[in-house]
């Protein structure tokens, strides 16, 4: 086994991972300001997919327009989502919020197989994102390199928004302590639904990039990159915006390895594999990698 | 300034609060105090309009010449936006923010420009949180965190202050500063509403004291006439 497959398993690993990163920001945040443990989020990924294959390829629009588009449908579906059926569980406990958000999930799987059929759909992404650019015996598409470079400036974006920003003053501020937030002014509820709505975009625009790397979409695809990021976020630390970008990375690289790397009649182990390196690290850390202990909210 | 008509609170099937009338005049301070349970920390979080009472009317008039307004159905945020701040018991900063996050917080509700301006007063106020101005609120000690939660309620430019236990869990001497640094707000025309535990204290800086039992207003008057009457004594000042 040669150092150049192992770079490549790498370059591999770290696509994927900036899609489950994408995903568990977003899943983490949410967690983080209203406790709430969001089983829908994957399926947001789903409809950011099929946002896309109408807007590129019925529609024909440019890529990055459709980007545009899909970050802010996404944004519009975070918040009708939030309004329906979070806005009106708030105060009441955390498990009914749990509930609902699977109940949501299936609703939007079902919702998807009714309009548009279960039947897989090809996504195709325009020549120019499949190009192979080869860097010593590294050949990697530029999708790929546009997937890691689109996930680096959200994230900075998102880091920026939440750190040095009056409204991510105020979502932090609500994560740490909902009532008094209340008291010193902030008007939770906007600031609850904002981080839901944003934290959606994200999902959305990752789906994007599931598609055009995976090349077929269904309705039920967001299962896999759902039940990732939750893991992911988890063992970042579910709360922290950090630890879901690292948690996602290290997902993603250390999934693709053991499929790379080790003899191909283990490679459907992987999703075992996935969770033992979860139990492992919540073991030894159990607020994950660089979550602190933020206790629960009824 | 601030007028409770005859509320009456449920925290789930428990009534808290029977039929509570209480007044506080511009200028004031005026004290609450009373036992565990008595119903202290359920009266501020109902004016805060975190709760909501069954029934009764808060009356609020934040200047002499405007009209009162009733503020029982209104948003926390609104009421904050008419100059009501809290101080919330146990001091409530977010621990994850850094100092001057904590102030901001305070600034949420206002647009004007001078918001930079004010945390240098707050700063000159208490110089410590100067020198700890990036630092995590939570690895404050329990006096810095009160000055902090103090400074974070000015921030808000309050015309009414309301504050749950400012001395819970602080060593008497920093306790001290905490109600001289009241006293100087109070002269700077801020009214203020204290719940405390330590009534010695609290009957010592205030005009008015009222006295909480069981959800209801058992006694209320000068604090002088107060500090003097049997029944307080016995109950709340150790009978001295």
């Amino acid at each position: 086994m040669s150092l150049d497959y192992v770079l490549q398993q790498i370059v591999n690993g770290i696509t994927l991972g900036s899609m489950y990163a994408l995903v568990a920001v977003g899943f983490s945040m949410i967690y983080g300001i209203m406790r709430l443990i969001n089983f829908a989020h994957g399926d947001i990924v789903m409809i950011g997919a099929f946002l896309t294959l109408y807007f590129l390829e019925i529609l024909g629009l440019p890529l990055l327009v459709v980007g545009v588009i899909v970050l802010v449908f996404g944004f519009i579906v975070g918040i009708l989502v939030e309004r329906s059926i979070f806005y009106p569980m708030r105060g009441s406990p955390q498990v009914t919020g749990f509930i609902a958000s699977l109940a949501l999930s299936i609703m939007l799987q079902n919702t998807g197989i009714l309009l548009l059929s279960a039947q897989p759909r090809n996504f195709n992404f325009p020549e120019e994102m499949l190009v192979s650019i080869n860097i010593g015996n590294i050949s990697f598409k530029t999708l790929d390199l546009v997937i890691i470079i689109t996930t680096i400036l959200l994230m900075i974006a998102l880091l920026l928004l939440v750190n040095k920003t009056k409204l991510g003053i105020a979502i932090r501020a609500t994560a740490q302590n909902l009532d008094v937030a209340r008291m010193m002014g902030i008007n939770i509820n906007r600031t609850i639904m904002l981080t839901f709505a944003v934290g959606s975009s994200i999902a959305a625009i990752a789906g994007l990039m599931w598609g055009g790397k995976f090349g077929q979409i269904d309705p039920l695809m967001g299962y896999v990159p759902g039940l990732k990021a939750f893991v992911a976020a988890v063992i970042g630390g579910v709360g922290s915006i950090p630890g879901a970008i690292l948690g996602g990375f290290i997902l993603g690289i250390s999934e693709v390895l053991f499929v790379g790397l080790l003899p191909p009649e283990y490679s459907t182990y992987r999703d075992a594999f996935v969770f033992t390196i979860l139990i492992v690290i919540l073991i030894v850390m159990p607020n994950g990698l660089l979550g602190k202990d933020i206790g629960e909210r009824a | 300034m601030l007028k409770i008509k005859n509320i009456d609170v449920f925290r789930g099937s428990t009534h808290v609060l029977h039929n509570l009338s209480l007044e506080v005049h511009h200028g004031e301070i005026v004290s609450l105090i009373g036992a565990n349970g008595a119903g202290k920390t359920t009266t501020l979080r109902t004016i805060s309009g975190l709760l909501s009472p069954k029934n009764g009317d808060i009356l609020y008039r934040p200047d002499k010449k405007l009209e009162q307004t009733n503020i029982v159905s209104l948003a926390p945020d609104k009421i904050v936006k008419l100059g009501i701040s809290q101080t919330p018991e146990g001091r409530g900063i977010f621990p994850q923010l850094s100092v001057k996050e904590n102030l901001l917080v305070g600034s949420y509700n206002r647009t004007d420009n001078k918001i930079e301006e004010d945390i240098q007063t707050i700063y000159t106020m208490f110089p410590i949180l100067k020198d700890r101005a990036k630092l995590d609120a939570g690895k404050l000690s329990g006096g810095e965190q009160m000055m902090l939660a103090l400074g974070r309620s000015l921030m808000s430019k309050p015309k009414f202050l309301i504050l749950d236990e400012p001395s819970l869990g602080l060593a008497p001497l920093i306790v001290e500063q905490i109600f001289e640094m009241l006293e100087k707000i109070n002269k700077q025309g801020v009214t203020i509403l204290l719940v405390e535990q330590n009534a010695v204290m609290a009957l010592e800086l205030s005009d008015r004291t009222y006295v909480l039992e069981t959800g209801k207003i058992v006694l209320h008057g000068k604090s002088k006439d107060l500090s003097s009457n049997k029944e307080v004594q016995n109950a709340y000042l150790g009978g001295i």
